[in-house]
């Protein structure tokens, strides 16, 4: 078989357009009626009420960790009362979404391609397919929607539970009420910050989803290739979260 | 014992396959495949694994595109049909997979209910609930309804991967390797089914196959299939009256196997 350039690099604009056309089909078939609104909700408690335990275990391990970890820095200049704010600022603008991001990336985008990658290889794709159902539209579009929304939802709960883990410890430290943390906490955030914060984590959704369906939806070479849709979904997603983080950030700091 | 063909209608063609060509990057797999199927028929596209019959089928339901030629199915042509023409076309095809690709999550009777709810949403419980039990008579298995595919045996999956079909009443039925995997004791039941299933649905079928049991019993004609090419069309027997080394070998080997 003749290249256009040679084997690696065609093979690479072949996928880019392959995505290419698989977002284009997304946005294609996401307003074109008959709605999934039962497979979409079923999706939704996938995503969102089966990640609930985890996010509150790593979203509170993750605040009483940073809480812990600053404290000794902000005591030798006699500022820990700076404590809730150092912590709202890290949690709300860059903590929540990473840490429920790369949770997420691991246990609902590997979920999503080992689902869709098993349902390729056993035909049970091709098989909606012939039965007149639209395929796409019935495991992908659901799915892709669903952790769209539920993603920065699951992010708001990951700060709640983050801020509360730092109180814990600030409250043994200091006596300090619930009410006064929350407003020193949210003392330097603005809305923009807030509004960031939720626009990252939507984009962050759409990502994990996205690479999940994706690569589940093309999985080749059997149970092999299943192993490998769940595993590049974990990897290319992360890879994809980082790099939207930094682009995102410089965009704020250019509007701020 | 050979099958009577008075059910066939062959002023009636419901596919015809013209000079069909598909490569999958240096693999040539169909090489100029001309076939017509008559209203009624089961055809057997019988050859060795690897030789393009499955292609073929894919071909016709539109899961895969040719090179060139042309595919006619009850009077569409398939690849140049756009999505909503594509889905009233299937809705008229039944496809059985060869692994049955019965949905892991769902029920037995969820896995019939699904493509009957997608495409009708107005259909009544009562009538949904008919139209399950009717297919699942149909393949003997309606004790199953509530059994996950997972606690049902090969044998079991097939006819559940039939009856899901048969739930669209299709008028062409696409069988790929329905015996494959299965005991001499199955396999005929699955072959009585076929039968039957075209006598009493009167469909048209493809069976995609390499086993020669599967292919007498429930075939009409048999398309033998070689290198991505038919090199015999006809009835069973006329088949393997032949000298050609590469069918008489396939027919020996068949029954050493």
């Amino acid at each position: 078989m003749k290249y256009v350039i040679s084997k690696n690099v065609d093979s690479f604009f072949t996928d880019v357009s392959d995505v290419f056309g698989f977002v284009v089909r997304f946005f294609k078939e996401v307003f074109k009626p008959p709605f999934e609104f039962n497979e979409m909700i079923k999706q939704c408690y996938n995503v969102g009420v089966r990640s609930v335990a985890l996010i509150t275990v790593t979203g509170f391990i993750t605040g009483l960790v940073f809480t812990k970890q600053s404290r000794p820095s902000l005591a030798e200049f006699g500022a820990t009362s700076w404590l809730p704010s150092l912590v709202g600022i890290a949690v709300i603008k860059s903590l929540a979404p990473l840490v429920t991001a790369l949770i997420c990336a691991g246990k609902v985008g590997s979920g999503i391609g080992a689902e869709l990658g098993s349902m390729k290889v056993t035909e049970q794709i091709d098989a909606m397919d012939v039965s007149g159902v639209n395929a796409f539209k019935f495991l992908v579009v659901t799915r892709i929607v669903a952790t769209s929304i539920c993603i920065p939802l699951l992010m708001m709960y990951a700060a709640f539970v983050s801020l509360m883990g730092s109180y814990i410890d600030i409250h043994s430290h200091e006596n300090i009420t619930l009410l006064t943390f929350f407003q020193n906490a949210f003392q330097k955030i603005t809305f923009l910050d807030f509004a960031s914060t939720l626009f990252r984590s939507v984009i962050y959704g759409f990502t994990i989803s996205l690479v999940g369906c994706f690569k589940g939806y093309n999985t080749t070479q059997g149970t092999e290739g299943v192993g490998k849709a769940a595993n590049m979904a974990v990897v290319v997603s992360m890879f994809l979260i980082f790099i939207e983080e930094m682009a995102i950030i410089q965009m704020v700091n250019w509007i701020r | 014992m050979q099958k009577e063909k008075g059910h066939i209608d062959y002023n009636t063609p419901v596919i015809i396959i013209k000079d069909l060509y598909k490569s999958f990057g240096d693999n040539d797999v169909l090489k100029g495949i001309d076939l017509t199927v008559y209203k009624g028929e089961n055809v057997v596209v019988l050859g060795r694994s690897g030789t393009g019959k499955s292609v073929l089928i894919k071909m016709i339901s539109g899961l895969l595109k040719p090179d060139s030629g042309t595919v006619n199915v009850l009077g569409y042509d398939v690849p140049s049909l756009n999505e909503k023409k594509l889905r009233e076309l299937r809705m008229k095809l039944g496809f059985s997979f060869q692994n049955s690709a019965l949905y892991d999550s769902m029920t037995v009777r969820e896995n019939l209910e699904f493509p009957l709810v997608k495409n009708s949403h107005h259909l009544a419980k009562k009538d949904l609930n008919n139209s399950i039990e009717r297919v699942l008579d149909a393949v003997g298995l309606l004790q199953s309804i509530n059994q996950m595919p997972s606690e049902l045996s090969g044998g079991q999956r097939k006819r559940i991967g039939i009856a899901r079909t048969l739930i669209m009443q299709p008028q062409i039925m696409l069988y790929d390797e329905p015996t494959a995997g299965l005991d001499p004791i199955t396999s005929t039941e699955i072959n009585n089914l076929i039968v039957a299933v075209q006598e009493k649905f009167h469909t048209s079928s493809i069976i995609i196959t390499h086993d020669l049991t599967c292919a007498k019993a429930t075939g009409d004609r048999v398309a033998m299939m070689l290198d991505g090419q038919f090199v015999k069309v006809g009835s069973f027997d006329s088949i393997f009256d032949t000298k050609d080394e590469r069918i008489n070998s396939f027919y020996e080997y068949n029954f050493i196997q």
